[in-house]
Order: structure tokens, then sequence, then C-alpha cells
């Protein structure tokens, strides 16, 4: 039992190093990468949790694919081996300011809170796909299938959009 | 897992909101300020999961906003970036303090 507790502070101390990173380093393609290893590591968490497709879903479409979109903008940007401009300081040491006292205010309001303990026994350790595949396509009470349609006509949306707005428009060729 | 309280789970989560929201104050180029985006909604995610493994494992409902927002966010990642990159054509950065043309 004390090997699941070392695995979990493992895994959170290098969330939050890497997110850390990610957000101060000063090479922009570092920072993506820093950015893939956080993301990795949150995918671990959810392996921990024991919600293993929720942790290939994070894997797929994070790593797989926002991260490389990321890697190939910033390609398409700027030089990858310039450094990003300083940022100003008084913004940085009030922007930390602001972030601390945040943290701490829900830290505290966290530590008050009692969550009360469920009444119905679990599911199985391991949610299987087929149980989640069943209720994200049913249409009965507790069914998801109208968020899945809502979401697939959102994603058609966005892929037209994608393209309207990089397609170069004819009078801009020269 | 009862041997880690789902407060530390949470505590992990709202760190990690931070350092996003810490990333969007600091950062001035639009890509870095979209990965701390991320950042805070994967903060998100944690929590949703968190909260159905721990106070409802009888049901699936967090695992299914979990998915829905990690579709909505690839949708937003491939939007944002669609824009950054016309709007490099147009001006030559991707720096937000460069983009004030629609500025009063």
């Amino acid at each position: 039992m004390i090997g699941s507790e070392v695995v979990f502070y493992i895994l959170s101390a290098f969330i939050l190093v890497t997110g850390g990173l990610a957000v101060t380093t000063r090479k922009i393609f570092r920072s993506a990468i820093w950015l893939l290893f956080c993301l990795t590591g949150i995918a671990g968490l959810y392996f921990w949790l024991g919600m293993l497709f929720i942790a290939a879903v994070q894997i797929v479409v994070y790593v797989g694919g926002i991260v490389v979109l990321i890697i190939f903008s910033i390609f398409l940007t700027q030089q990858s081996g310039k450094d990003l401009p300083p940022p100003v300081r008084s913004r940085t040491i009030l922007s930390a300011l602001a972030v601390c006292i945040g943290f701490v205010l829900t830290c505290i309001l966290l530590r008050n809170h009692t969550f009360g303990a469920s009444l119905h026994p679990p599911l199985a350790d391991h949610i299987s796909v087929e149980a989640i595949g069943t209720q994200l396509l049913d249409t009965s009470e507790h069914g998801y299938a109208l968020p899945f349609e809502v979401i697939s006509i959102l994603l058609l949306a966005a892929l037209i959009a994608c393209i309207v707005l990089a397609k170069r428009s004819k009078s801009e060729e020269k | 897992m009862p041997v880690i309280p789902l407060h530390y789970i949470l505590f992990l989560s709202t760190a990690l909101f931070f350092i996003g929201m810490y990333g969007l104050f600091t950062r001035r180029n639009m890509i870095t300020m979209l990965m701390s985006v991320e950042l805070i909604l994967n903060s998100v995610n944690i929590n949703f999961v968190a909260f159905n493994k721990y106070l409802y494992p009888e049901n699936l409902e967090g695992l299914f906003f979990s998915l829905f927002i990690i579709a909505i966010a690839a949708a937003e990642a491939a939007v944002a970036i669609a824009i950054i990159i016309n709007l490099y054509r147009n001006i030559r950065s991707v720096d937000v303090e460069a983009a004030d043309d629609m500025k009063f």
C-alpha cells in the first residue's frame, strides 16, 4: 500500500515540476517539450487512479495531437532556437503574488471542506470500455447521445473553421 | 485508492491550475499562452476524474465530462493555432502586444 502512495507523490512532483518549467523556460521549443512531459505525467496519474480509458485518450489526444500541433505552429511562426523576450519584472512579481494568494486561499477552502463518502458500491476496479461506450451512445435517462452528437457537430465546425481561417485568400497571393 | 485522500489530488490540480494561470499572466507569446490554457484545462480534468473515482465510483459522469473537455480542448487548440498562423501572416509576429490594430 505504501508503494501506491510513493507513486502518487512521484507523479505529482513530476507533473508540477514539468508544468512549472513549461511556463517559465525561455526557449519556446523546450517549453513545448516540458508541456509534453507534463501531459504524460497527467496520463500517468489517470493510470494510477485506475481510469485506463481516459489515460489512453489523454495520451492520444493531448500528447499525440495537441502537442504535435503546437510544435508545428512553433516551426511555422518563429525561430525555435531564439530566446523569448524576458517578461516585465513588475508583471512577474505581481502575477506570482496573485497566483500564490489564489493558491493559498483555495487550499484553505479545500482543507476546511469535508466531502461526503459515496453510499453506493463502486463499479469494478477498472472500468471497461464497453460500459463507457454503451453509456456514451445511450438515448435513455443517463445516456450521453445528445452531447456526443453536439460534440461531433462542434468538431466538424472547428474543422471547417480551421480550413477557412488558414486558407490564403486569392487577393493576398502575390 | 483510499491511501491518498481526495484532498491531495485536489491540491495537485489547484497547483497545476495556478501554474497555468501564472503562465497566462506572464507570457506574451500566443503559443505559450495557449500552452498555459492547456495546463488549466488539464487541471480541471484531474478534478473531474478524481471526484468520479472518490465520491461517485458507481457512476461514470466525471469520466464523460473529462472526455468532452478533451474533445473541446482539441477543437479549441486547432482553431487557436489557425488564428495564430493567420495573424502571423498579417503582422509577422505572435506577440499579443503586437496585435493592437483593433485597440481603441
